[in-house]
This record gives structure tokens, sequence and C-alpha cells, in this order.
């Protein structure tokens, strides 16, 4: 079929290209070397701070998608504000890279409006005070881009989870009760087990997401953010290094990373459908 | 009726209202200011970026691949997941699991991939966005024109249709052009609008490749000039609204489900 041709052509061939790549030295013929150079500085540095990212954000993303969504679908919230949520999360969502990089810039970036107007008008600068646990702000490190990853990661969130609340059925709720469960004990034996497999598929999404954005942080911090995914960028696009299958190796350790997250995901995918309608 | 909300899912839903509105309404009040001054309110930004050639020029670039990358997709997916689904249903987790591979495959690892396959391959296709990116961008397509695809074949009786227009002399591709098409239009038209959304928003591997597409043209913009990139911000953000819209207004009618997120990041 033409169809698996494609898929060949474009995209099994350069993958294998780039795994292969990493395996070569610099004169041809095989070595572990470039593999071997991961483990070591700068290249774990930025694996630790590309898997620290995109962990917290996951995790952050998760528990507040997740309020978020139950706070839109439970009852006594009008089914309008869920129609508003699941559409602006549809929009959030694929609004990510360059312009959403901007839209913080301008609102908390050095002369953001928000900024400007909390130091004009409430005297705090928040570019000078210096915080407890975290020290001083600025958007422009991986603690800026974490908050600016927020913006499509909550978004997701809702879209993948709304489904599995919807799938706590109201008569389990009631069914419990008339047991005599209270709430508590509802959330321990019956609401937490049904939607586990959902959010632990959903942080593994989310995870992924943030781990392969290239966009957002590279607009964010002008490609100065020491991620895996900025780096492949920066010696690729242009700036010459000594050994072109580094970036190749950068590459497979990202595919590694992410591989085994995908085979974590497929059997919490099959437990989730479970409970599907 | 009254409606009674928890006092904990209004302070939730409050404070996702605030992170997720403020800085759209920044960038509109960022938009708004003068660039002499540096203060409200002119429409002079949004001016600059109407009458700027390269805006009209990338943003029709874009465009076009989207165009483009949405016939490839069609073309290419909609025979194979009717086959599958028709003759081949062993074949369909295989093309699940493909649709989670450029998961685990991300645009920066791809472009590298191309860039290194296809080094010296001839410059109507190595130097030509309608060549490397429109194929790079059926890749990227594929997964949310398989959700939908998938999803609009599964809604209708496939087997019934095809019989039924064999039965009365149809050729193959007549069955499908214009027996089968039509019942799927809707789920075709939300893979479309999906792909279109994240055509345009693509920015890793247009960068990678050297292209100039129009999220590099936003990028150019803000590394230069402010209010204006706030405006083109703001324009970006209504082209994605507008094509999620119509995707949605589409999502009402049958078939058209199991679209899922494309993404720019």
């Amino acid at each position: 079929m033409p169809f698996f041709a494609y898929a060949a052509l474009f995209l099994f061939f350069p993958a294998a290209e780039v795994l292969i790549g990493s395996f070569k030295g610099v004169h041809g013929g095989w070595t572990l070397s470039n593999i071997h150079s991961l483990f070591h500085s700068p290249f774990r540095e930025a694996f630790v701070s590309s898997i620290k990212l995109s962990l917290t954000t996951a995790a952050a993303g998760c528990i507040l998608g997740l309020a978020i969504a139950y706070a839109a679908i439970r009852d006594g919230t009008p089914r309008i504000i869920r129609g508003i949520i699941t559409t602006f999360s549809g929009v959030a969502a694929n609004f990510g890279g360059i312009p959403l990089a901007f839209a913080f810039i301008a609102t908390i970036g050095n002369v953001g409006i928000v900024t400007k107007f909390l130091s004009s008008d409430l005297h705090w600068n928040i570019y000078q005070t210096k915080y407890p646990v975290f020290g001083s702000f600025t958007l422009f490190n991986t603690f800026g881009v974490g908050i600016v990853y927020m913006y499509f990661q909550i978004p997701l969130m809702l879209l993948v989870i709304a489904p599995a609340i919807d799938g706590l059925r109201r008569e389990w709720r009631e069914a419990a009760s008339n047991l005599g469960a209270n709430s508590l004990q509802f959330w321990r034996h019956v609401g937490i087990p049904v939607l586990m497999p959902s959010f632990l598929g959903a942080f593994i999404l989310l995870f992924g997401n943030a781990f392969s954005a290239y966009a957002t942080a590279y607009s964010l911090t002008a490609g100065s953010v020491p991620l895996v995914p900025i780096l492949i960028g920066y010696y690729y696009s242009g700036n010459v290094l000594d050994n072109p299958h580094l970036a190749q190796a950068l590459a497979f350790g990202m595919f590694v990373v992410l591989a085994v997250m995908m085979l974590l995901y497929i059997p919490l995918q099959r437990r989730a459908a479970r409970w599907a309608k | 009726m009254k409606i009674r909300m928890k006092p904990s899912a209004i302070v939730w839903l409050l404070l996702a209202g605030a992170y997720f509105i403020i800085p759209l309404v920044a960038t509109l009040l960022f938009s708004l200011n003068k660039v002499s001054t540096g203060t409200c309110c002119s429409a002079h930004a949004y001016g600059t970026i109407l009458h700027d050639g390269a805006f009209w020029q990338n943003l029709k670039t874009s465009a076009l691949l989207g165009v483009e990358t949405i016939a490839i997709s069609l073309v290419l997916f909609v025979p194979t997941i009717y086959l599958v689904h028709l003759k081949l249903p062993k074949l369909r987790p295989v093309l699940a699991f493909l649709a989670l591979i450029p998961f685990v495959v991300p645009p920066i690892v791809m472009v590298i991939g191309l860039l290194d396959f296809y080094k010296g391959s001839p410059s109507w296709f190595y130097a030509q966005p309608w060549g490397f990116l429109a194929t790079a961008y059926v890749i990227l397509a594929f997964p949310y024109m398989f959700f939908s695809l998938d999803a609009g074949y599964r809604a209708i009786d496939i087997h019934t249709l095809t019989e039924a227009s064999q039965n009365l002399g149809a050729s193959w591709a007549r069955t499908l052009l214009t027996v089968i098409l039509p019942n799927i239009r809707a789920a075709a038209l939300a893979g479309s609008f999906l792909t279109l959304a994240i055509v345009m928003g693509e920015f890793t591997i247009a960068s990678l490749a050297a292209f100039h597409t129009f999220p590099i043209y936003i990028q150019g913009i803000e590394e230069s000039e402010a209010y204006p990139a706030a405006a083109v911000t703001l324009i970006s953000f209504g082209i994605t609204w507008a094509a999620m819209l119509s995707l949605l207004f589409i999502g009402r009618k049958r078939g058209a489900r199991g679209a899922l997120i494309a993404g720019a990041r």
C-alpha cells in the first residue's frame, strides 16, 4: 500500500538514520562514545533539566487540570461553563509555541503589562523581589518556561480527563452513599481506583508533550535554556559541532525516554478504556 | 431552576479563568500601545503588520502548505483506512500503533532525521517548502487524520454501503468517491481543520530546515518590534480559534468525534 511506503520513506528511514548515526564515530566506524557522552556534562544536565521540567509541569498540569475539570463537570456547575471550557481548551492546547511565548512576555516580561501594573500601582516589582524557596523570579529560565508550559498542559489534561470523569457515574456515588459510605470512602474505594489509569495515562501524555516541546522554550529564552530539544536545535541550525553524531545521540536519548513512556502508556490506556461508555 | 455551585468549584474556575485570560488581555493591551509613548491606545501596530508584505507572503505560504498537506493526507489516508476497515481489520491496531509513533519521534528528532536522510536530494524537493516541509507535515498530521477518519468510518456501515454500490455496478474508485466520501465528510473535515491548525503553527521543523513560514515570521517580528509582535500574536491566536471553532461546528454532526489535540509546541 502506498501509505506504508510513505511512512517508510518519510518516517522510518529518517528515524533509523538518526538512531544509526548516534552509534557512528566522527571518522566512521561504530562506537558507543556518543551515547557514553550523554551521561556526562553538559548533556547529562540537559537531560536532567528536561526530565525535571517535564515531570513537574506534567504533575502540576494533571493535578490542576483534574481539579478544574472536576469543578466544571460536577453537579451544580451550569452546563454552559463546561462547553466554554472544552472549547477554550481545544484552542489553548493548540496555541503553543512562538505566539504563546510572546503573550507571556507581554504579560509578565520585564516591561509586560502586568509587571508594569504591579510595580506602578502596587509598588511590587516582581523581578526584584526575593521569594522564599524560589529566590528571584524570571520568565527566562526553566522555571519561567514551566509557567508558560502550563498554558498548554492544563488544557490538554482537561481534554483528556473529562471523558474519564464523565465515566464516574452518578449511580456509583448514589450506590456508595446508600451503602453508608461517606465522601472520603467513596473516593478511596471507587473514585480514585477508577480514575487512576486515565490519570496516569494523562500524566505520560503531558510528560511527552513537555519533553518534546521546542518552540516555546526557544522563543522565550532565545535558545539559551539548557533543554535537550534546544541543544539539538542549536547544533543543527548552523552552529558547528565537532561531532555531528552527538546531536543524533541526543535525539536517540529523547527517543529512548519517550519510548519507555509509550510502553507504560499502552497498558494504562487499555485499563482506562474499561470504564468508558 | 436555581443553580447552586459548590464554593470550591467557583474558586477553581475563577483561578483558571485568571490564568488563561490575563495573558490574552495583556497581549491585547500591549498591542494597542503607541510606539512613541508606550501608552494606550493606538491601532498602529496592526497597521504595521497588515501593511507588511512579508506578513501576507508568509501567511500565504503557510496557508498553501496547509492545503497541500491536507490534500496529500486525504489522498493517502482515506483509501488506506477505508481498505483497512473493509478488508483488513487485523491491520487496524497496526495503524493505531503507527499513529502513536509521532509521539515517540518528536518534531525535533524527525526534522534532523529528514535533513540527514535527504541531504543531497534534488533541490526541487529539499529546498522547497512544497516538497520537504509538506511531506514532514503529512507525517505530523497522520495521528489526527487517523483518529478522525477512524471514528468516521466506524460511525457508518461501510460493508453495506460498499456492497450496495458494487451491486449497482460502480467501480472501486466510484464507490469511494461518490458513496463513501460524502458519508465521512464531517470526519474528513474535522481532520483537515486540525491539520490546518498544526501547519499554521508549526515552528520546529520549518525553523531547523530554514524555511520561511508564518510562525518563522512571527518569531522574526518578536525579535525586532514589540507592539506589532503583540498584534501578530493575537492574529495567530485568532487563526487557531477559527480553525477550532470550525472543527467544533462540524463536530456537532455525525462521525466527526475522536479528533484530539494538535500541537505546535
